[in-house]
Formats: structure tokens, sequence, C-alpha cells
């Protein structure tokens, strides 16, 4: 699946699209098909998201997960701070974040 | 340490109000990102793997105790609770929001910080010697001579979009603790040797060239002496020549090291010697005595005279970290005491913002309100009274701060890496960790000795893997990580650049090769040998051996 991630303008927070608007999470990730470009267009155009990028992902057992070990790292968080990442009461973040 | 006039003081704060309205109108749809990118980019505001990423200046690495606060607080209040300390001896936060970056920054400038310079095609902070005017060997402080290079290179008209970032450092002393010979431009403040030409003066001697990167290169020096009196017009000469000429149509040979290199180091001389004697009729000097109103800024602190050297070293823990942490102070009675940011297993250069605050609070209270920050990402104590050492361990224990490993090989230097830089390719931290675990025993650490080990997680080598002892870089081969293994590097002023041994290996298998190649030193070492000694005396193939074999 192709999915589509970006930043928020105020915070800088990692967003993804989730067919309809932008979320935190990217289990809420959508499969914008051959349709990104024109996504990204839209949406930057309007000042929704900047820095907008097309990346791999497929379904898994635990959600949306990027094709990518950077863009996991970006999705999920920090392997080295399990705090600061998606699930910041697991201590062994490194197990799940790649 | 210097203190801003009002004209420094104006500049910072009319930059401050500058860059709330670039923000409001960025928020506010005005500005696109492609028009935003630049403005930010010159207030040290990058966009990293997950937010914005605020790198913050400290000149020449010094900071007092109300700026330290205030970097811990900034970490509280507009970041996740820590701080990271970096390569160039400045912090940088990881979580910022680009809507309270206004105000960060006026937090800043209220102690007399920014973040000007810190990106972009300019030249960056000067670092300097982290003893500065505290080392016992040292000539001089280098410090003023910094301070008068900054204010020169602070916007700068003619040099804010140079082919390439450009990097500066200012020692004085024959032991190099600023890596002076991997800079752009290195500056070593000297007496000049020639009895002839005012023999005995203080002067600079310039090297250029120098860096590291994806072609690391030690600047050759290009002149031996320049008076006081000429610093800034040397300095100019040497800038325009790579302004004039740098590779701006390739990024990756924009640095100044490939020009000095393609035009070779006797013709970049020569044009600069060109350029250099046009300056001297142009009048830009400034005036030796804008020199000499820096200097008391860098005065000695009121140091007590007649002090013990004496220390009680019955407390084992102290006693080890006395003997790795602490350097000679050049005054009687004291001590230079640094504290290693590299705990077991921790990340390297991170400090909580307690620790931080806890850490200003000490200098305060022990270091005549000084502080600095290493190139090696950890922090010093310039002047501690040795009556005082101990009790200043214990609270710096009592904060998980005492871990007595200074340049052994629990000592990393690690960048960010893919946790947190979005020009990564490899974790850094993560090795950084298990090597730190692997070696964590101080009966390991003390048995191998000296030992600079230093990582990068990309080619761009924030993590100084070229001039490591043992270096590691993290490449991505297939979208797996891979790392390589380097030896012989050295950062020091016996300056090498680090050999690639071989095929990269994975995390745990470059842990393993450390293991090897440190085993290879222990079993060939001679008297009195570091491992970067033995290296040079037997060469890689033991070590290959070892590790491929």
């Amino acid at each position: 699946m192709k999915i589509l991630t970006g930043n928020d303008l105020k915070t800088g927070a990692v967003i993804w699209w989730t067919g309809v608007g932008w979320s935190l999470d990217v289990d809420n990730a959508a499969d914008v098909g051959e349709h990104g470009a024109a996504v990204i267009a839209r949406e930057e155009g309007a000042q929704n998201v900047f820095a907008a990028y097309v990346i791999d992902g497929e379904k898994t057992a635990e959600g949306v997960r990027p094709a990518h070990i950077k863009d996991r790292i970006r999705a999920l968080g920090p392997t080295v701070r399990p705090d600061l990442t998606r699930k910041a009461s697991d201590p062994e973040a490194v197990n799940w974040v790649i | 340490m210097y203190k801003y006039d009002e004209y420094d003081q104006q500049m910072v704060d009319t930059r401050v109000a500058e860059f709330r309205d670039q923000v409001r109108r960025r928020l506010a749809g005005d500005l696109t990102e492609e028009q935003f990118r630049p403005l930010r980019l010159q207030n040290g505001l990058y966009l990293q793997l997950h937010a914005y990423m605020l790198r913050v200046a400290v000149p020449y690495g010094t900071l007092n105790s109300a700026q330290m606060k205030v970097l811990g607080d900034i970490a509280d209040k507009y970041d996740r609770g820590y701080g990271h300390f970096t390569t160039r001896q400045n912090i940088q936060y990881n979580w910022i929001k680009l809507e309270d970056t206004p105000d960060i920054l006026a937090d800043l400038a209220k102690v007399e910080m920014h973040a000007i310079q810190t990106s972009g095609n300019c030249i960056r902070n000067i670092s300097s010697d982290q003893f500065a005017g505290a080392a016992a060997d040292e000539l001089i402080d280098p410090r003023p001579y910094a301070e008068l290079l900054r204010q020169w290179s602070s916007f700068h008209p003619e040099f804010l979009t140079l082919p390439r970032k450009f990097k500066i450092a200012v020692i004085a002393s024959d032991t190099d603790r600023a890596a002076m010979r991997l800079h752009d431009i290195g500056i070593k403040m000297v007496k000049n040797a020639n009895p002839e030409n005012g023999g005995g003066e203080i002067g600079a001697q310039f090297y250029a060239g120098g860096g590291m990167g994806r072609t690391p290169m030690i600047g050759p020096m290009i002149r031996e002496f320049v008076p006081l009196d000429q610093l800034i017009t040397y300095s100019e000469a040497c800038l325009r020549v790579y302004n004039r000429y740098g590779r701006r149509d390739n990024k990756y040979k924009a640095r100044i090291k490939i020009l000095v290199h393609e035009l070779g180091r006797d013709e970049y001389v020569r044009q600069v010697e060109e350029e250099f004697r046009h300056l001297l009729t142009q009048g830009i000097e400034p005036p030796l005595a804008e020199l000499e109103r820096i200097k008391p800024y860098f005065a000695d602190p009121a140091f007590e005279t007649s002090l013990s050297d004496d220390l009680d070293l019955s407390d084992p823990d102290f006693r080890l970290w006395v003997e790795r942490n602490t350097h000679a102070h050049k005054q009687s009675g004291y001590v230079i005491a640094t504290v290693s940011l590299k705990p077991v297993g921790g990340i390297p250069g991170d400090a909580s913002a307690d620790q931080i605050r806890l850490m200003a609070q000490l200098a305060k209270d022990y270091s005549f309100d000084e502080l600095r920050v290493t190139h090696a990402q950890n922090i010093v104590f310039p002047h501690v009274k040795k009556a005082d050492l101990y009790t200043l361990w214990q609270k710096l224990d009592d904060a998980a701060l005492s871990t007595a490993n200074l340049d052994t090989v629990g000592d990393i230097i690690a960048c960010p890496g893919l946790d947190y830089c979005s020009l990564a390719n490899a974790r850094s931290i993560p090795v950084a960790q298990k090597i730190s675990q692997r070696f964590g025993s101080p009966e390991k650490q003390a048995e191998i000795g000296e030992l600079k080990l230093k990582i990068s997680g990309c080619i761009n080598a924030c993590g100084h893997h070229h001039a490591g002892h043992i270096g590691i870089l993290g490449v991505d081969r297939k979208g797996v990580e891979n790392y390589q293994l380097l030896l012989g590097g050295s950062e020091g002023a016996d300056t090498s650049l680090g050999k690639i041994t071989g095929p990269g290996f994975d995390e745990d298998g470059i842990v393993d090769a450390v293991e090897k190649a440190t085993q290879v030193y222990l079993s060939k070492k001679q008297d009195g040998e570091r491992f970067l000694d033995t290296y040079r005396r037997i060469g890689m193939d033991p070590f290959k051996e070892a590790i491929y074999g």
C-alpha cells in the first residue's frame, strides 16, 4: 500500500493522511494508491501539512507500518527512548518499532 | 566570560522580533514552506525525523550558570524534558513546536544566547578547547580570540551565503582538545618563533581545509604566524578565496577542504596571500583596542592562593572518578572536573532538564559560575577547588552524573543517528549503548585505558567516526542497517584518519568486532602504549585477521 505522511505546520508533529484528514496515529493511515501527489498538492496548498511525501507501507497484525526502518522510527518513535514511543509503557520499544 | 554590550543584545533581540513575525506569517499562510525554510534555518530550526529540532549556539562551549539553567528550563517547558549536547559544543532539542520557537528564542536572549548561524552555509559556532582558561598546559586563553572571530563572523554580510557551511576552531595549547585540524579553518595561538620578527609575541597559526564528512581531510598549515593586529584581515582573506572559488556547482564538493585539495595547498596559500595583501590596504582590521576590551571578560576568576593540592582519595569510587575525569588546573589547589554524559547503557550527550539545572547550580556553587560543553558531548566544571571536589562528586553521584569513564571505551561520541536524524542511514545510539554495556566494568575500562570510540549514523560524520581510535559508520544496505569499522583515527595533536577494516557488520556483529579489536590491542601492546599507539606500530593486518579470520 502507499501511505502519505508529512508534518503538522504548528507543531511539526508527524502526521498521516487518513483519506479525509490527518492523524497523529499511523494506524489510521489510508492507502492513497496513485493519488498521493494530488493529495499533497491540495493539502499543502491549504496549509494543512508540509514536507509531505508518499511511502510504501503494509497492513500488519499490529496495524499499518511503513516499509522502511526510517519511516517506522518516524511513525512509532525513537527506539532508544521507549517512553517517547507510541507505546510509552513498553520498555521493549525496539522490538516493535523496527 | 563575555558579556553582551548594547549592540550584541540589540542584534539578538531584533532577530527574535524578526523571527516572531516570520513565524506569524508562516502560520497565517503568508509564507510557504519553501519561503520559510531558509528563514527558520538561519535561526537554527531544522525539521528532523519526529518534529522540529532547535540547535542553540554555545559560543566556544562556554556557559554560565544562568544560561545553563535556562537550557534546562527550555527542555522542560518546550521540549520533552531533556536536551542533547552536540559535537559542535552546542545543545539541540528534538521535539520543538514551531509556534513556541519565538518564545524560546526570547528566553534565550534574556541570558545572552541565541540559535543564529547554527545552520546554513555560513560561519557556524566557533569551537574551542573546553579547558580554555583553566588548563595547565595552555599558552594563553584562546577564548578572547574566538570571541573576536565570533563578532566578526556574526551577520557578516559577505559570508552568509558561502558555498557550504564553515567551521572554525581556536586552540592555544599543544594538546589539541578541539579537533582543530579537522575544521575548515583551525587556529592555534602561538608565540612567534622568529626572533627577527618580534620573536615571542603572541599570534595565530592558521590551518585550512580540514574536515570530516564524506571526504575527510586533515587541514594543512597555511601560515605559521599571523600577528594579532592582522587576525581578522587574514581570516577574511581565507574566506574570500573560498567564497570566490568554492564549488557551488556540487554540494558534495563545496566545502573548503575540496578547494584546498583541488587547488593544492600552495596555490590556495598564494591566492590567500594575494587577497591578504589587498585587504591590508583596506583597513578592515578592528583596532587592537577591541581585543583589549574583550580580554577582561575572560580574566581569571578570583582564585584563592596557597591552597592545598591534597585530596582524600580513601573512597575508591571517588578515587576512580578523580583519576579518570579530572585534569590539572593552571592554579594550584584547583582542578578541572569533567562530567561524563555517557552512563553505561545511556544515550551519549543527553541530559535531563533536572540534570542540566543541577549542573548549573553546581557550577555556581563550585566552579565560579562557569561550565563548558565539550565536543565529546560532556560537561566541564573548569575551576573546582580541590577541597570541594568530593562534595561536588557526591552531588553528581546522587544525580547519576558521576560515571568515571572519560576518554575510555565507554566515553563514546555518537550522533543522534536514525533515531532522530532525517539524514541518517542507521542508528548510532543503540550501538553506543551496547558497546558501553559490553565494556561497562571499570576494571575492563582500566585495562584498555585510553580509547576514543566514535559513531556516526551516516557519511556526514557528525559522530566524528573518521577521528576515532575506533570509528563506526552506519550505512543502509538495502534497507538494513550495516556498520563499518574503522581503526587508527585521531583528533588530537597527532591527527589521523581512520581506515576501514573491511566488510561491515550488523548491530551485534559490530560490538563483537570492537571487542576483538581491543583483544588484539591487549595481546600486542607494549608498555605505556594506548590502543592507537599499538595500532600505529603493528598496522591493520593483525586486527583484520582477528576480526575476520
